[in-house]
């Protein structure tokens, strides 16, 4: 076993078991919190995959902001317990059946029909660096760029608008 | 061989066809303007018409002289259908002419009289309006009357004959509303024209069997043809002749289709002197007469012919002795006198027969017109002493009734002269018309049936006799009634016609004097040669003498005594039983009411209330049509409509409800259900994709 | 790092059907919402697995897009929670059920 097995095994453990903590914790801060070690954790595995630029973009982004926001909504809203009493008393049987079949599926594709090369080609030095990652983004995909710019405005002021307060009938 | 060539229609003769149409002309007239122009212009017009007609025969007769063979005047193409072949042509000939001058020459006597009578009429009967309809009809009937004597084919013969009859139907009925019970006028016409219909159905069936055995309705071509055919034809022509006869019986009044005339004395009087004494009901002998051909290859025909007439004779005279409306008298003898038409030409003797027809039209006609001027003489003098009495309770008036009448002699002197100059003329005693055109027929008679001849002379022993008995009633003795006692003379443009009559009644035996024969040898040339009848002193001599008996019998009876007011008449007391018989006409109205009429409505009415009302109606039409088409659309729609095919749409309704109602809990609301089904979509596809 | 494509491959699919799992099992919408953003981090290490293998920056330019696109997800998600959250007083998505059929 090579040191990189090694260090992926960690990994992958670590995340399995923040996401599956992520899952069954039953208070939402630490739900959330656990998710946030899911990120940071993932984007360790990136920085081992060469994606550099994309793993600060994970941290600062993701984990950052996205993360911190589901925080503020968590303590917002509600992080109290929901009773456990629930009408669907198949759900989680056939969650889990089918949840498991999913798995069952992809592991089976993946791991016994493989296509591609077995051995990784070498890494040019300044792969996935921000300049490389940039000079893609701004040349082949401006017009992504521009979009995705206006998506964002678009959800801002859309989550400015649905979280309004009603107008009052008589001012 | 008898019958003659005719020529083609040239000069006189082209004038023919203006006979019938003036009176058509005349007609249209009045109908049109007649009503505004009043009643003068009315009469003129009708009776112009007539007078115009005569003038036309006599051009006809002058025409004849110059050509004796006589024309065949085509006027129109009728008929043209395949060997069918009936132009609407006329006949002109001596025997035709014959009949179109006496025809329009009494018609136009008639018509002048008929203007003063119509005009006081339609004031008794109260309702002038009718005035210039009467004319219209009146035409009418001169118009189809000319259409039969000239027909040159049976089917033409036949179309006058139809148009006469109509015209007697519209005649008798002309006050429709009046008449026993409101309707009695009504019912003697239609009586009129149901009988006549019967005789109409035997000419028909005649004429039929002429064409389907000689394939020709003209006159000529069926004669030529029987003639030449001869024996082999025999059964043909018998039954033709026979079926012949059974018109005639009808149009003429005789055995048994006689019923209608005595009924027909409901229409006006001129009516009476017109149709049913001088012209219609002399077209049966008239049709005789030109289908003598045919009577002549069937003598077993021409015997039953004869048989008809001398029993009619003798049993209507009977029937006159015991009637006591006037008008009746004279119907019932003028069913008699046809008898002995009748019987002439069924003995073959169509000379004397067609003679006996002119100068009994005459005096007939007269007799009849001045009955009328009787009765409206009554009608008058009951009108001034109804103004000079109150009323008073008793019978209701009748004018006909001679029991109401009497001395009549002194107050209407014309009337009076030319009433007993028409009977002595009917009576037969010389040198008056009647005696020679009777006695010719008695002669004929005497030489070839003895039967025949002393039924004839019975009848005319009764003749004589009940003209007697009614000069005696009518005009001698005391007046039985106060309208008799205040009767006045009719006016002249009534007694005029009169006096024209009997002059021609006084004259007419010089048509055919005996050993002249000077009509016999007019009518050879349509007839054919036949043998005269020579003259029989001894029969003369013996009608004669019982002429005289029968007359002096009822001055014996009615003159003597005269009979008084309200007491019976003495035959009564002498005939009995007889008289009871003659009085009610033998009973034959009430023997055919009971024998053919009822039955015939005991047949209607089960035809009409069982066999249509209740089989056809009810039970095949209701019951079985309707109800079974109800039940079947009843069972189509409930049993087959409602639970097959709305059941089968109602279920189909109730799958798809059920389906989507158990599709939709699949809906659950869910989200997380909606996750997990997509989730199990996903692996399948993917499996599916592996592994499939 | 030299590893098998595909055991981070598996990797990725692991931490996707526990994504799944939270998704379906869960009933506080927070959680659920979390369990997708898991999902999409799935995605993405996919993609830079492919990323690394054929060495192509697109795949790392797409994963870019997608935390973009995941951001303004977030943020209007969040807000309709928020808003449901308003008149419902209740963040249990099993309450969200008035589009039953």
């Amino acid at each position: 076993m090579t040191t990189d097995l090694i260090l992926f095994a960690v990994i992958s453990v670590l995340a399995v078991a923040t996401a599956l903590a992520m899952l069954f914790s039953r208070n939402a801060v630490y739900s959330t919190l656990f998710l946030v070690f899911n990120f940071l954790v993932v984007a360790v595995l990136y920085l081992l995959l060469n994606a550099a630029f994309i793993a600060m973009v994970q941290v600062t982004v993701y984990a950052g902001a996205i993360m911190v926001l589901f925080l503020f909504v968590v303590m917002l809203l509600g992080a109290e317990q929901l009773s456990g009493r629930t009408a669907l008393r198949w759900q989680r049987p056939l969650a889990v059946i089918f949840g498991g079949a999913l798995l069952a599926i992809i592991g089976y594709v993946f791991l016994f029909r493989p296509a591609g090369s077995a051995s990784l080609p070498p890494v040019p030095a300044e792969f996935g660096s921000p300049a490389a990652v940039g000079s893609e983004l701004f040349q082949q995909y401006l017009v992504p760029i521009e979009i995705a710019s206006i998506l964002l405005l678009v959800s801002m002021v859309g989550a400015i608008v649905l979280t309004r307060p009603e107008k009052r009938k008589a001012e | 061989m008898h019958v003659v060539e005719t020529a083609q229609a040239g000069g006189l003769f082209a004038y023919a066809p203006l006979i019938i149409l003036f009176p058509l002309l005349g007609l249209l007239v009045n109908l049109l303007v007649g009503r505004r122009l009043g009643e003068r212009f009315v009469g003129l017009v009708a009776s112009g018409a007539v007078v115009l007609g005569f003038v036309v025969a006599v051009l006809q007769f002058l025409a004849l002289r110059s050509a004796p063979e006589g024309a065949r005047v085509v006027v129109a193409d009728w008929i043209a259908i395949g060997s069918l072949s009936v132009p609407w042509a006329l006949k002109i000939d001596s025997l035709s002419v014959t009949m179109m001058l006496m025809v329009t020459g009494v018609s136009t006597l008639i018509h002048i009289y008929a203007v003063g009578y119509m005009h006081e009429d339609v004031r008794f009967q109260g309702d002038p309006g009718r005035y210039t309809r009467f004319f219209i009809y009146f035409n009418l009937f001169v118009a189809a009357m000319m259409v039969l004597v000239t027909g040159d084919s049976f089917l033409t013969l036949f179309v006058g004959w139809e148009g006469v009859g109509l015209c007697s139907y519209l005649l008798i009925g002309f006050w429709y509303e009046k008449g026993a019970g409101g309707i009695g006028n009504a019912l003697a016409g239609k009586k009129a024209f149901i009988v006549n219909r019967i005789g109409d159905f035997g000419f028909l069936i005649a004429m039929l069997l002429a064409f389907w055995a000689f394939g020709s309705l003209r006159f000529d071509e069926v004669f030529l043809r029987a003639e030449e055919m001869g024996p082999a034809a025999a059964g043909v022509v018998t039954a033709i002749t026979l079926f012949l006869l059974v018109g005639a019986t009808g149009k003429s009044a005789q055995l048994p289709l006689y019923v209608w005339l005595p009924d027909a004395m409901a229409g006006p009087t001129p009516v009476s002197a017109l149709i049913h004494a001088a012209t219609m009901v002399t077209a049966g002998i008239y049709m005789i007469t030109r289908n003598h051909v045919l009577f002549e290859l069937a003598p077993f025909s021409s015997n039953v012919v004869a048989w008809v007439g001398a029993a009619t004779a003798l049993f209507a005279a009977t029937i006159a002795v015991g009637q006591y409306d006037i008008k009746k008298v004279l119907a019932y003898s003028t069913i008699s006198q046809l008898g002995f038409m009748v019987a002439a030409v069924g003995l073959g003797a169509y000379v004397a027969g067609m003679f006996h027809l002119v100068t009994h039209a005459f005096f007939k006609a007269l007799l009849f017109l001045s009955a009328g001027s009787v009765i409206q003489g009554v009608e008058r003098g009951h009108h001034h002493a109804a103004q000079d009495h109150t009323a008073h309770g008793g019978p209701p008036f009748d004018p006909n009734d001679m029991r109401g009448m009497g001395g009549l002699a002194g107050r209407m002197r014309t009337t009076f002269t030319v009433y007993l100059i028409g009977a002595v003329a009917l009576a037969g005693i010389p040198p008056l018309a009647g005696f020679f055109s009777k006695d010719e027929i008695l002669a004929e008679a005497s030489r070839q049936d003895p039967i025949v001849y002393w039924l004839l002379t019975a009848a005319a022993f009764l003749t004589a006799f009940y003209m007697g008995r009614q000069i005696w009633m009518v005009f001698f003795g005391r007046p039985r009634s106060s309208a008799a006692a205040a009767a006045v003379e009719s006016p002249l443009v009534m007694t005029a016609p009169l006096a024209g009559l009997a002059l021609l009644s006084v004259v007419g035996g010089a048509l055919n004097l005996p050993g002249v024969h000077t009509l016999g040898h007019w009518l050879e040339h349509s007839l054919g040669v036949l043998e005269a009848g020579e003259f029989n002193p001894a029969v003369a001599l013996l009608s004669v003498g019982l002429a005289g008996l029968a007359v002096a019998l009822a001055w014996l009876l009615y003159g003597r005594t005269p009979l008084a007011e309200g007491r019976p008449d003495p035959l009564r007391r002498l005939l009995g039983p007889l008289f009871v018989g003659m009085e009610n006409k033998w009973k034959v109205d009430e023997l055919y009411d009971w024998l053919i009429v009822r039955r015939y409505v005991d047949l209607s009415r089960f035809l009409a209330e069982t066999v249509d009302g209740r089989f056809w109606h009810d039970w095949f039409h209701d019951l079985l049509l309707a109800r079974s088409f109800r039940r079947g659309t009843r069972w189509l729609s409930d049993g087959f409509d409602l639970p097959i095919v709305d059941g089968f749409f109602n279920g189909l309704a109730r799958l798809t409800g059920r389906a989507a109602g158990g599709l939709r809990s699949l809906q659950t609301g869910y989200v997380r259900n909606y996750a997990l089904a997509l989730l199990a979509g996903a692996v399948v596809v993917l499996s599916l994709l592996l592994f499939g | 790092m030299n590893v098998p494509t595909a055991y981070i491959l598996v990797l990725a699919a692991v931490l996707f059907s526990i994504g799944v799992m939270g998704v379906l099992v869960r009933r506080n919408a927070i959680i659920v919402f979390m369990s997708i953003e898991l999902m999409t981090n799935a995605g993405n290490l996919a993609f830079i697995a492919f990323a690394r293998e054929f060495l192509s920056t697109a795949g790392q330019v797409f994963v870019f897009f997608t935390i973009a696109v995941a951001a303004a997800e977030v943020a209007v998600g969040l807000a309709l929670v928020v808003a449901i959250f308003k008149s419902k007083h209740s963040i249990d998505i099993d309450q969200m059920s008035s589009l039953k059929g």
